[in-house]
């Protein structure tokens, strides 16, 4: 392929700015192409050691998220480990009996569903990232030869999003089924940590959700497939690390009470 | 020397461990400090490059040093804490609270009557809220100095009512946390008579720096005598 | 030695977004600049630790003259003693010795230092900023609120800190102490992210991971500490405020009893918000001197035209104190309830790190070992933090021995270990820091880098020197003597004898020493004044440096990564690395020192290790 390629003028006229950089003028198309008869891993750029691929600004954000994830996940950690500490402590009464006063707080059964809704939902995430480096529809979308990924892209991740908001209403409802019980966040030791561990990765879920509007919007507005290839894979980390936490903290709090 | 004078058994072991290390880390800080200098003044030579003789012997010499030092502490550690009091040891119970320190002495059927903190009313005497339904509750003794006697293994259990306080002794060589919901035990024996401060060393509030009360050590039969004093004023 | 004339003012003032400055983000490019962030970090440290000196001479000569009314106050009573207490400490520990090594240095020097033009994340690292700036307000602003200050100390164990009637200032300043350290971890998560990224992705062509500088690997391993640790302590946090307003018993036993308040919620155990702190508050000390350690190697190094003394090695000690120090927390706790198994095995992972820290002191004995070197400011602050690091080192493996801390723990022998290795060794390798890049903190387009006077800069090194010696030193006596820390005061103790107790002949007897350490703090903070002067006069009217003045081979010190003489992206060859660092000839000193990115080593007139297998 020719390093320099005259795009056709297809759906949009849109102001040459400068930062348009994928606009065929001599970078590469983020895709990853190691086959090809250069030898130097087509090293278009002349890098000197061509290690700098296509995929540069890309594999930043992921080690980016990775270290994110990887704080976050100390954080639960924590939280986690007082959890443990909390349920084996118990204190010594006037009588000198040992007393653990742990009341185990059953788990209302809809968070099985909510369980499925957000594994599932972690399923289209991945559609959608997936459809985000198919490469024949980057190349597409590079040359400006419409806009395959986006289009494809969109219905994934609108379900994604759909399915996170009921993973959401059905950590509600779940509370409320509590409530209903009157079993609330001050009620005991156990519930304490129902509502803080399902409120922290809700919390965390909130966020995720928002990221996915942003990657939504950012896939309409965004100017640069390598952008928009960045925002929807970043959220799609994120959102698998949230639902393989979910899958942790269900098993504590459904198994480890 | 700056140590306070010490009154416990374990107390001149503890001391000379840490002359031991105080005196290692002069040494070493004035070895350490001295080839600063030598390096620094003398002419220039060229770079050094052997790094086992430099770097790796020196520092498994250190490792060697450490270990030592590190074995000789948990030995003394291990004696002190490992294992707890002997069953005749003398029982005291210690409470810490916002801004106090109170000793409670069994009495004569050497039992702690129960105490609830919905009963603590240190303006009507009884700070430790003791159960007075309870039976065992008529002799316990309850004083704000810790008199003790010497020879005779003490086993102090520490309480805290509301937030972590620390029992010291310095010059019996004694620390440990009194932590709210815990109940932590420490033996010693004291040895020498005399009057020693009791101090607070873990930040607990506005009166922090005057928690402090007063160990007397008195010889056996004085401390008889003021045990026994002590239940003729309680029960007329 | 040439000096490059400055451009004339009628040129533009600072690179504006233009076609020969392209700026992928539409933030003002000055906001996301990582030069300006650094030096907004700085700056930022520079106040934090005026604030947090002054706190501390106010402790100073409160514990010796207790009646000393101060300006506009009135005596400082014991819940104002406390809350000084606290807030020097939680100044000291995060806004300056997190901040200033660790965030300010690095956003300017490590892009360069790897030969990037940016960090990884621009607009983070701007927030990771201003965040910062919100928490330091946060904090100040619970001086002023009712109640004051919190009073628990930096540590802020409960239930102390976790029930609001539990002393003056623990309402609503220990609730602001606890929004602000929670975006303070928030904020410094974010940026050791920015940090980790930027040196794993970022570096320049040529830029193994052997041959980047110690200051790079003391900043890789401080910030892969901080995104461990910092968490923990937000989780902490979290559950505590919980505690406090939310009726959770995380840290409450039951039956607690504060203030004839009774809790009677769930088993909960203080200890636990030790163990969650500790977990976090051991490593962050390591994380506040890690990138100090670096720096010191490398500026021994450079000063005495050496190369660093067993450079591997340094590299994996570096790497191995990071990682025992999240392993060694429970040294804190020796007395405070643990196990004594446990506190056994926590004394024999801090003895361990005894090695590495030692490992670092030989290798800078051994590189400046018969070199003769310049002494320069820079240099004269390195040799400083090599002799406090050993001073304050030497008193740790005393202390982690639970039998030996069971006497020392809690008293001012353990308030002069920190200090001497933290506070004043830490200090003194940003002050090496300072003096050292000085040149490239001061550039613009507009002009060169200029450099602070060496003449005050030696009158300030040997008064801080012998200032904190003379303050800390004693301290161990007094704390050998047994002087609590935390005390609000040493004479006047109410009680029955009063002065002549048991508690008061003991305090009194450490009086003396007190007050010669106190006259020593207002000598040492006094000597600071130096170094402001100095700083601010430089600014404006320093003389002008070279583009390397102190003959460096690292990389910050190109050419092109100068901002002086910083050409458009497009006019630029591409930097790259062809050796490791501290490439000096051994004949002398001289010109003859082969910087990092030049390409051939003809400047050396022999050749050294042509047998030398190692891939530099």
């Amino acid at each position: 392929m020719p390093a320099i390629i005259t795009p056709n003028k297809t759906d949009q006229e849109r102001k040459r700015r400068l930062e348009d950089n994928d606009n065929g003028s001599g970078r590469r198309p983020p895709t990853d192409k190691r086959t090809g008869g250069g030898g130097d891993n087509d090293n278009w750029n002349d890098r000197p050691n061509g290690r700098r691929g296509p995929n540069e600004r890309l594999h930043r954000y992921r080690m980016g998220i990775f270290f994110a994830l990887a704080s976050d996940l100390m954080f639960f950690v924590a939280i986690i480990s007082t959890f443990f500490v909390n349920q084996s402590t118990g204190h010594i009464d006037a009588y000198n009996h040992y007393v653990n006063a742990w009341l185990p707080t059953a788990v209302p059964p809809i968070l099985w569903l909510n369980t499925a809704v957000l594994l599932l939902s972690s399923a289209t995430m991945e559609m959608a990232r997936r459809t985000m480096f198919r490469e024949t529809d980057v190349m597409d979308e590079w040359l400006g030869l419409g806009k395959p990924i986006t289009r494809n892209a969109i219905p994934w991740l609108s379900a994604t999003i759909a399915l996170g908001l009921l993973f959401l209403a059905g950590q509600w409802t779940a509370w409320r089924q509590l409530a209903v019980q009157r079993v609330f966040f001050r009620t005991n030791q156990s519930s304490h940590f129902f509502y803080l561990i399902t409120g922290v990765h809700a919390a965390h879920l909130f966020l995720g959700i928002a990221a996915l509007i942003a990657a939504f919007i950012g896939l309409n507005i965004s100017r640069q497939l390598e952008t928009r290839q960045i925002l929807v894979d970043g959220v799609a980390w994120y959102w698998h690390a949230m639902g393989i936490l979910w899958l942790f903290l269900f098993t504590l709090l459904a198994f480890f009470q | 020397m700056w140590l306070p004078a010490d009154a416990s058994a374990h107390g001149p072991a503890l001391d000379h461990h840490l002359l031991l290390n105080l005196w290692i880390a002069l040494a070493l800080l004035a070895v350490a400090h001295l080839i600063l200098l030598l390096g620094l003044l003398a002419r220039r030579h060229p770079a050094q490059k052997n790094l086992w003789r430099i770097e790796y012997l020196p520092l498994a010499l250190l490792a060697i040093l450490f270990a030592t030092l590190t074995i000789k502490a948990e030995r003394l550690w291990a004696a002190t804490r490992y294992t707890g009091a002997s069953l005749t040891a003398l029982q005291v119970e210690v409470t810490g609270v916002q801004f106090a320190w109170y000793f409670r002495y069994p009495g004569l059927d050497a039992t702690f009557g129960i105490t609830r903190p919905q009963l603590v009313a240190p303006g009507e005497g009884n700070p430790l809220g003791i159960d007075a339904t309870d039976p065992h509750s008529a002799d316990d003794e309850v004083t704000s100095e810790l008199v003790l006697p010497t020879n005779r293994e003490v086993d102090l259990r520490l309480n805290a009512q509301d937030v972590i306080h620390g029992f010291s002794i310095p010059e019996l060589r004694l620390k440990q946390n009194a932590v709210p919901g815990q109940t932590i035990h420490i033996h010693f024996t004291p040895t020498t008579p005399g009057t020693y401060a009791i101090l607070c060393t873990q930040l607990c509030g506005l009166g922090h720096y005057r928690m402090n009360a007063t160990l007397r050590i008195l010889p056996p039969e004085q401390f008889a005598l003021w045990l026994a004093s002590k239940q003729k004023a309680a029960t007329p | 030695m040439n000096r490059p004339t400055p451009r004339t003012p009628s040129q533009h003032q600072d690179p504006k977004p233009s076609p020969l400055h392209p700026t992928p983000y539409s933030l003002h490019p000055r906001l996301t600049d990582h030069r300006i962030i650094g030096i907004q970090y700085l700056t930022l440290a520079l106040v934090s630790v005026v604030i947090g000196t002054l706190l501390s001479l106010l402790m100073r000569i409160h514990l010796v003259w207790p009646a000393w009314p101060l300006w506009l106050h009135g005596p400082i009573l014991p819940e104002d003693y406390l809350a000084l207490v606290t807030i020097h400490g939680t100044i000291m520990l995060f806004f300056v010795l997190t901040t200033a090594p660790q965030a300010g240095f690095s956003n300017l020097i490590l892009p360069a230092q790897i030969g990037a033009r940016h960090m990884a994340f621009p607009v983070l690292n701007a927030a990771s900023f201003w965040l910062t700036a919100v928490a330091l307000l946060t904090l100040l602003s619970s001086t002023f609120v009712p109640g004051g200050s919190a009073i628990s100390g930096w540590t802020a164990y409960p239930p102390l800190s976790a029930v609001p009637s539990a002393g003056p200032g623990q309402g609503l300043g220990m609730d602001l102490w606890l929004i602000s350290i929670a975006l303070f971890a928030i904020a410094s998560t974010a940026s050791s992210i920015n940090t980790l990224t930027t040196i794993i992705r970022n570096r320049c062509p040529g830029m193994t991971w052997e041959r980047l500088p110690l200051t790079v690997w003391g900043w890789f391993t401080a910030a892969l500490v901080s995104i461990i640790a910092f968490s923990v302590l937000l989780a902490a946090i979290l559950l505590l405020l919980c505690d406090r307003h939310a009726h959770t018993s995380f840290f409450l036993p039951t039956g607690d009893l504060v203030n004839n308040v009774l809790h009677k919620g769930g088993d909960g155990t203080p200890l636990l918000w030790l163990h969650l702190f500790w977990f976090f508050g051991h490593p962050e000390v390591y994380i506040a001197i890690l990138p100090g350690l670096g720096l010191t190697s490398m500026l021994l190094a450079n000063f005495s035209h050496r190369k660093v003394f067993a450079y591997r090695t340094m590299i994996v000690t570096t790497l191995l104190i990071g990682f025992l120090g999240i392993l060694l927390w429970g040294h804190h706790m020796f007395v405070a309830g643990l196990n004594p198994f446990a506190s056994s095995a926590f004394s024999i992972s801090t003895m361990a790190i005894a090695l590495p820290a030692s490992a670092k002191v030989l290798s800078w004995l051994a590189t400046i070992w018969r070199s003769r070197p310049q002494y320069t400011t820079a240099m004269l602050f390195a040799l400083g933090f090599v002799s406090l690091f050993i001073t304050g080192g030497l008193t740790g493996p005393i202390l982690a021995q639970p039998i030996l801390d069971e006497y020392l723990h809690n008293t001012f022998f353990v308030v002069a270990h920190f200090h001497l290795i933290m506070a004043m060794a830490g200090v003194f390798a940003l002050y090496a820091g300072t003096y050292y890049w000085f040149p490239l903190i001061t550039a613009t387009s507009n002009h060169p880098g200029r450099l602070l006077s060496e003449p005050l800069g030696r009158l300030h090194f040997w008064c801080t020197l012998i200032g904190a010696y003379a303050v800390f030193l004693p301290m161990h006596l007094t704390g050998l003597a047994g002087e609590p820390r935390h005390y609000a005061q040493l004479t006047g103790i109410p009680g029955p004898g009063g002065a002549l107790s048991p508690t008061g002949l003991l305090l009194a007897h450490t009086l003396p020493l007190n007050r010669f350490i106190t006259y020593a703090a207002i000598f040492l903070a006094t000597a600071q004044l130096v170094f402001l002067f100095n700083l601010f006069r430089s600014l404006r009217k320093g003389p002008f440096a070279t583009s390397n003045p102190w003959q460096a081979t690292t990389l910050e010190w190109h050419p092109a990564l100068n901002p002086f003489t910083l050409l458009p992206a497009s006019d630029t060859s591409e930097v790259t690395v062809h050796r490791a660092p501290c490439h000096y000839s051994s004949t002398g000193l001289g010109d003859a020192f082969v910087p990092q990115w030049v390409q051939h080593t003809v400047v050396q007139p022999t050749i050294e290790d042509t047998t030398n297998a190692k891939p530099e």
